[in-house]
């Protein structure tokens, strides 16, 4: 899988990790894929509903020991 | 569907700024327009020579409350000023102050931080917010 941009968003709370990846996607084009890290628990939540409002596919995410991985589609 | 949000900003204390900041940015990431209006104590708290002030906080959050929040900002966590910042590059937010309260609290649009794109009636704001939600905070 070919990454274009890995954000690492641990540690913040609510609503950082959005906002960093909406930032992110800014400065990618579409079909580039993104990468996100985070430890905010609702985070799982909130990139689904990121991703359906906003159009760019939820491809791929997990978890393990309190961190979450999400890997995103630009529409 | 009117996508817009439009906030009322009433208390100033951080507390409840801190929580109108993360809902206002919430919805710049969804790619929904916010609209703000301030009002008395929360236009008071946007005075440029004063917004990284310390407003207090609501009294229900007692010295515990006051606690949490203190270890959270040691821990790194955004200042409200910040996370609207971030919020006004991310999206469509647009900050208004009443200018009812303008008047009461003797303020000029100088007075006030960069943060805030102008003076508004409150006819403005409701034309403005259309038929989107109004929360009042």
């Amino acid at each position: 899988m070919d990454i274009k941009l890995k954000v690492d968003a641990s540690g913040l709370s609510c609503p950082g990790p959005i906002l960093k990846a909406t930032l992110g996607m800014r400065t990618l084009e579409a079909g580039d894929l993104m990468e996100v890290l985070a430890t905010d628990p609702g985070s799982v939540k909130d990139f689904a509903a990121w991703a359906a409002s906003t159009g760019n596919a939820l491809v791929e995410q997990d978890s393990a020991n309190g961190k979450f991985r999400f890997v995103l589609r630009h529409k | 569907m009117d996508e817009t949000i439009s906030i009322v900003l009433f208390s100033g204390t951080d507390d409840k700024l801190q929580s109108a900041s993360v809902l206002t940015a919430g919805a710049a990431a969804l790619g929904r327009p916010v609209k703000i209006l301030l009002q008395y104590w929360a236009l008071e708290s946007f005075r440029a020579d004063r917004i990284t002030a310390d407003h207090g906080l609501v009294p229900e959050a007692g010295p515990a409350g006051k606690a949490a929040l203190d270890a959270a900002a040691k821990a790194g966590q955004a200042h409200w000023t910040e996370t609207l910042r971030m919020a006004k590059e991310l999206g469509e937010v647009d900050i208004q102050a009443c200018s009812a309260s303008m008047e009461l609290l003797g303020l000029k649009h100088s007075d006030l931080d960069p943060i805030v794109d102008g003076v508004e009636g409150v006819a403005a704001f409701y034309v403005n917010a259309g038929e989107g939600q109004i929360l009042f905070i």
